[in-house]
């Protein structure tokens, strides 16, 4: 049987935090990449961004999420993700999966993407995402970042790469 | 802290590095954007809370149970 979602590269975060994790060189020999975070904040914020090529623009995304007492959506011109904060319960993590099929096309690129915090609270957030990188450039860098806060310790990422046979 | 990891996936060097002006400023970006839809959601969440309790007050004021009104909203 062939080998179709192979581990790409991943990172642990260390005891000083991070910025932003970025994989740089992304091969192109794959069809579709998945991207795994488990992911906390030093600080209160609670999201982290997606980015490609470490361009800043040209991202939207639907979100159907819900806070633990109410569902709703919304719009966003970015692809935004959630993480646990540093209010959250101490040690938990929020977690994440994003599929990015076709990153080598030169057509816009579509995201779609769960995430859920962890909080033994009644505010918790959980997310399903339906993203678009308005982008015809083939994505060889992916650029996961805290919105304007710092990864803590112990966060990591991981990014796959599926082929279709 | 504001440093970058950056993962080579080509070779599989991991570099920790500081972040360049430009990263700074656009975490400074970054931060007022999240602050924004932040406030943006906990009003709405607020807002449909409220609505939910004056439509469930308008009930049980015309007569409705408790548990009559739980089973309109399943």
């Amino acid at each position: 049987m062939a080998t179709t979602y192979k581990k790409i590269a991943s990172v642990t975060v260390g005891s000083g935090g991070a910025s932003s994790i970025d994989f740089s060189s992304v091969p192109s020999t794959y069809t579709d990449l998945v991207i795994k975070v488990s992911a906390r904040d030093t600080t209160a914020n609670g999201e982290f961004y997606l980015r490609f090529n470490s361009s800043t623009t040209n991202y939207s995304d639907r979100w159907l999420y819900g806070t633990g007492t109410a569902a709703s959506s919304t719009t966003n011109t970015k692809l935004d993700f959630f993480l646990a904060s540093s209010g959250y319960t101490a040690n938990t993590f929020g977690n994440t999966e994003i599929y990015v099929p076709n990153y080598t096309s030169s057509n816009y690129k579509s995201v779609s993407g769960d995430s859920v915090q962890e909080n033994n609270a009644t505010a918790s957030y959980t997310l399903l995402e339906a993203g678009l990188w308005s982008d015809t450039a083939a994505i060889t860098s992916v650029n996961l970042i805290p919105a304007g806060g710092t990864f803590a310790q112990y966060s990591t990422a991981t990014l796959y790469g599926i082929k279709n046979s | 802290m504001t440093t970058a990891i950056e993962v080579n996936c080509a070779t599989g060097e991991v570099i920790e590095r500081p972040l360049t002006a430009e990263e700074l400023a656009q975490r400074e970006v970054d931060a007022a954007a999240y602050a924004a839809a932040e406030a943006e959601r906990e009003a709405a969440g607020a807002a449909a809370l409220a609505a939910k309790e004056s439509a469930n007050a308008k009930l049980a004021a015309l007569g409705l149970t408790a548990e009559e009104i739980a089973a309109l909203s399943k």
